[in-house]
């Protein structure tokens, strides 16, 4: 049942945003990844789901924030019952590390949809990423670290709106970020939000 | 259906069968990799489902084919507005454009409603739209926004909703269900774009229009002219027409072809893009594919409807 309306859900997103993928480099199946994404509007985890192959859709959960997904019960049901998100508390509003929800999914391999910054940006370029990737990165080094590149997604739903207006976006799938030895968190974060930016560019 | 439009499946279905032997051979001579060999391919195999779907849905009746359109129309607008740089304050005219223009105006193809279906456009939508971006307190660039939203209404909908059209016209003396006057027209059309590439490729050595389509040739364009004339001749059966008046509407339908064609490359060009989009492998997007259709159905169902129609 459920994953009935996932594929139905992803029809619907392909539908309205195309979700075209493109590839910088060929993902193979049977890999646990974190996908880690710019972020632009409120269809961003569902176009991600629906640019990837039913193959590599499989097991894979966004990543998101409770008080959004649990603000009405249609939201409440998509997140819980069809996406299967792995639910964060914003800061300030749960007890405990934000990030132990994503361990937990993570050690039961699972991968990850994420989006670094947090919150949807204000202008074309993404804000700063926070720092849970770097933690994860280190802690799970055998999950591949996947940048996307989301475009034109902002003018499918502009802040604020309810409806999407059909649009074809891109949705880029960059090469694997590869682990330095040693390499402090600024210089990592930096590192990840230019992968993610020079697809947008290319 | 009558049985000259199952003969002309069949004859489709050689064809297509024809130009995938010919496609596999040269896969196996020039090798699959080859880019021009692929691209064929691709147009090839895209063929065979874009005939499929468009032949279902004519069998299956008016209602199929409506829909059918409406889809096509609906991609089509998708990727137009996807070039167009439009603004948050086009967001009312965007979703009044693709939630209501759009449906509407197949809507009264189902209802069969003439009057509406002809004005509705140009007329209401037009009115209501511009009247939604003026009240959305954005100027800047304000006839422009507004222009591109309504060119994009009239070639994407308005002209691809007159090929759906046909089946509204009752024609004295010819089959009731107007479907093999549809198909008729899907064939000249098409046909005559893939008979322009081949003659082009062919013979093609005096660029048409550099500019704008740098692919396109004046001996393509003659070669490929002429044959689709001639499948429309071929075709007559599947209308109401004599052989000669079938060549007249075919040269009605390609010359109006070839225009739509040119018209909507200079505009791809200009919003700095080689095709509309990647929806069918090979052929690009639904736009690159019935661009010529979208300025050639209002002319021929107009034609039909002057010189045939009750």
């Amino acid at each position: 049942m459920s994953s009935l309306l996932r594929t139905a859900l992803v029809w619907l997103v392909r539908i309205v945003v195309g979700a075209h993928p493109r590839y910088m480099s060929a993902l193979a199946t049977g890999r646990q990844r974190i996908y880690f994404s710019n972020h632009t509007s409120h269809v961003d985890t569902m176009a991600i789901l629906a640019a990837l192959p039913a193959r590599l859709r499989r097991g894979v959960r966004p990543v998101a924030a409770r008080d959004y997904w649990d603000s009405s019960s249609l939201r409440s049901f998509v997140a819980r019952r069809v996406l299967d998100v792995v639910f964060v508390d914003r800061q300030g509003q749960g007890t405990g590390d934000p990030l132990d929800p994503l361990r937990e999914a993570l050690r039961e391999g699972a991968s990850l949809v994420i989006f670094p910054e947090g919150t949807r940006g204000a202008g074309p370029e993404p804000g700063s990423f926070r720092s849970g990737i770097f933690r994860l990165s280190g802690e799970f080094p055998d999950v591949e670290l996947v940048p996307v590149n989301l475009s034109n997604l902002n003018r499918v739903m502009p802040k604020g709106k309810v409806i999407p207006v059909p649009l074809l976006c891109r949705v880029g799938f960059g090469t694997p970020l590869e682990r330095v030895p040693g390499e402090e968190k600024d210089a990592f974060l930096q590192r990840a939000r230019d992968a993610v930016i020079t697809m947008g560019n290319s | 259906m009558p049985y000259v439009f199952w003969v002309t499946i069949a004859g489709m279905v050689a064809v297509l069968a024809t130009a995938t032997t010919v496609g596999a051979v040269l896969a196996r001579r020039v090798g699959p990799e080859n880019p021009t060999v692929l691209n064929l391919n691709q147009r090839i195999n895209a063929w065979w489902v874009m005939i499929a779907v468009a032949g279902t849905a004519i069998v299956a009746g008016s209602h199929a084919t409506i829909v059918l359109f409406a889809l096509c129309s609906f991609f089509a607008l998708r990727e137009f507005i996807t070039l167009t740089p439009t603004e948050e304050g086009d967001y009312s005219s965007l979703l009044l454009a693709f939630y209501v223009a759009l449906p509407v105006q197949f809507a009264l193809l189902a209802f069969r409603w003439y009057g509406l279906f002809a004005i509705f456009i140009p007329v209401y939508v037009f009115f209501v739209v511009s009247a939604a971006a003026a009240l959305s307190q954005d100027t800047t660039g304000f006839l422009e926004r507004n222009a591109k939203i309504q060119w994009a209404l009239m070639v994407c909908v308005y002209g691809l909703s007159h090929a759906p059209a046909l089946l509204m016209l009752e024609i004295p003396g010819y089959y009731s269900d107007t479907g093999p006057l549809l198909l008729f027209f899907l064939l000249v059309v098409q046909s005559s774009d893939v008979f322009q590439y081949v003659c082009g490729k062919l013979w093609g050595r005096t660029p048409l229009s550099p500019k704008v389509s740098p692919s396109k040739t004046v001996e393509g364009l003659a070669g490929g002219g002429l044959a689709a004339v001639l499948l429309g001749v071929l075709l007559h059966g599947l209308t109401p027409f004599t052989p000669w008046q079938a060549a007249l509407m075919s040269l009605a339908i390609v010359a109006a072809g070839v225009i739509g064609g040119l018209v909507l490359s200079a505009v791809k060009r200009s919003l700095g893009a080689k095709d509309w989009g990647e929806m069918l492998a090979g052929h690009g997007g639904m736009l690159d594919r019935v661009d010529s259709l979208c300025f050639a159905a209002p002319l021929f169902f107009h034609l039909t409807r002057y010189f045939f129609a009750t």
